[in-house]
């Protein structure tokens, strides 16, 4: 199975006059997990709606495999909004025999066996779940598809800390080493900074460091907590 | 099994480090299993290529070999915990040896101090070292 490239070529969005994107070129490699940091503002979400197809860039272009999002590209893009997109009237079930309808490489077992893992019951409503809870079935929803790209948008954003560490454990535990790539926004570095292969700090939506984790730590000296305060202060 | 994060050192030197620690303490002996390396990262919640990387580099200095279909283990190896112990005080030492140096302390100097300071928190129980001077 081939993996998607992701590239960015002279990228502005603007909202009003103020542009979330501004002048960004990049290109993500297929099959890594990159680490989106930032913090709040800096162009992370945007960033991540540019590639789902959500947003038009102003000016440039995204371009997966060499396609602009459409619903082409969408049928290999799973998205994680940051918003709670489910319906509270919905059961865990019913949610996710709904999302799986959508999708061709929806994959029925993994979801199962996700949905064990996450301590979820089935034939609760949506609606009567904690938040958390409701944070692990959204994980549960973009870890199911066979996706070559996975947009995670903030996904510990306001849960508690087993769910945080749950949502994690899904993570790291589903995603396909070197035929995912797995883009993660967070501004929580510090519980995050082990998970990623490769970081991209954005810095009012331009590119202020680029790297290999690893090779950042080994040749700074300095874990990527670090780099995150020296970056922003 | 913890990793310290705090030293900016690349990760999976911290897991190499962290399992030579627990060799030399007794914990993991020669032909005990590890956990595999996707077990290891959903653990310890690091990205399973950093965990491959430390598992190779482990293979590599022959600390622990991979069996097809078994698993991974602490090689079988009788000089495996002489050796990993050998290594970990050299390194102790050499961080020892340069800060004492710097402070101006000459060789018969820091025996000296080493051996009171071995009576004092060794036999005289003071494990934590938190005693007036």
């Amino acid at each position: 199975m081939s993996v998607a490239t992701t590239t960015f070529n002279g990228v502005v969005k603007r909202f009003g006059n103020k542009p979330a994107i501004a002048d960004l070129s990049i290109t993500i490699r297929e099959g890594v997990f990159m680490g989106l940091l930032g913090p709040n503002g800096s162009g992370k979400s945007t960033m991540l709606k540019l590639i789902a197809g959500l947003y038009r860039p102003d000016a440039g272009s995204v371009l997966i495999d060499g396609e602009a999002p459409s619903h082409k590209t969408k049928a290999k893009v799973a998205y994680l909004p940051e918003i709670d997109h489910l319906y509270n009237w919905m059961t865990v079930k019913g949610t996710l025999d709904y999302i799986s309808s959508f999708y061709r490489d929806w994959d029925q077992s993994r979801a199962d066996e996700l949905v064990r893992f996450m301590g979820l019951d089935v034939d609760a409503k949506v609606g009567k779940l904690s938040k958390g809870m409701r944070a692990r079935l959204k994980i549960v929803a973009a870890m199911s598809r066979n996706a070559e790209i996975v947009l995670l948008d903030e996904p510990l954003s306001g849960i508690d800390p087993p769910s945080r560490s749950k949502v994690l454990g899904a993570i790291l535990s589903e995603y396909r080493i070197g035929s995912q790539t797995i883009i993660m926004s967070t501004h929580d570095v510090v519980e995050t900074e082990t998970l990623f292969e490769e970081v991209l700090f954005l810095k009012n939506g331009q590119v202020a460091l680029l790297g290999d984790a690893e090779t950042l730590r080994e040749e700074r000296g300095k874990s990527i907590r670090d780099l995150f305060e020296e970056v922003y202060e | 099994m913890h990793l310290r994060l705090d030293q900016g050192s690349p990760i999976y030197q911290q897991i190499i480090d962290e399992f030579k620690r627990s060799i030399a303490r007794g914990d993991l002996g020669p032909g005990d299993r590890i956990p595999s390396q996707r077990e290891l990262a959903t653990m310890v919640q690091v990205n399973p290529n950093t965990v491959q990387r430390a598992y190779r580099e482990m293979e590599q200095e022959r600390i622990a070999e991979t069996l097809r279909g078994q698993g991974t283990f602490i090689s079988n190896d009788p000089d495996l915990v002489t050796k990993i112990r050998r290594e970990m005080a050299e390194r102790a030492l050499v961080s020892f040896v340069q800060e004492m140096h710097s402070l101006g302390y000459t060789k018969d100097g820091m025996t000296n101090l080493v051996s009171e300071a071995y009576d004092r928190i060794i036999q005289g129980g003071d494990v934590r070292g938190d005693h007036d001077l």
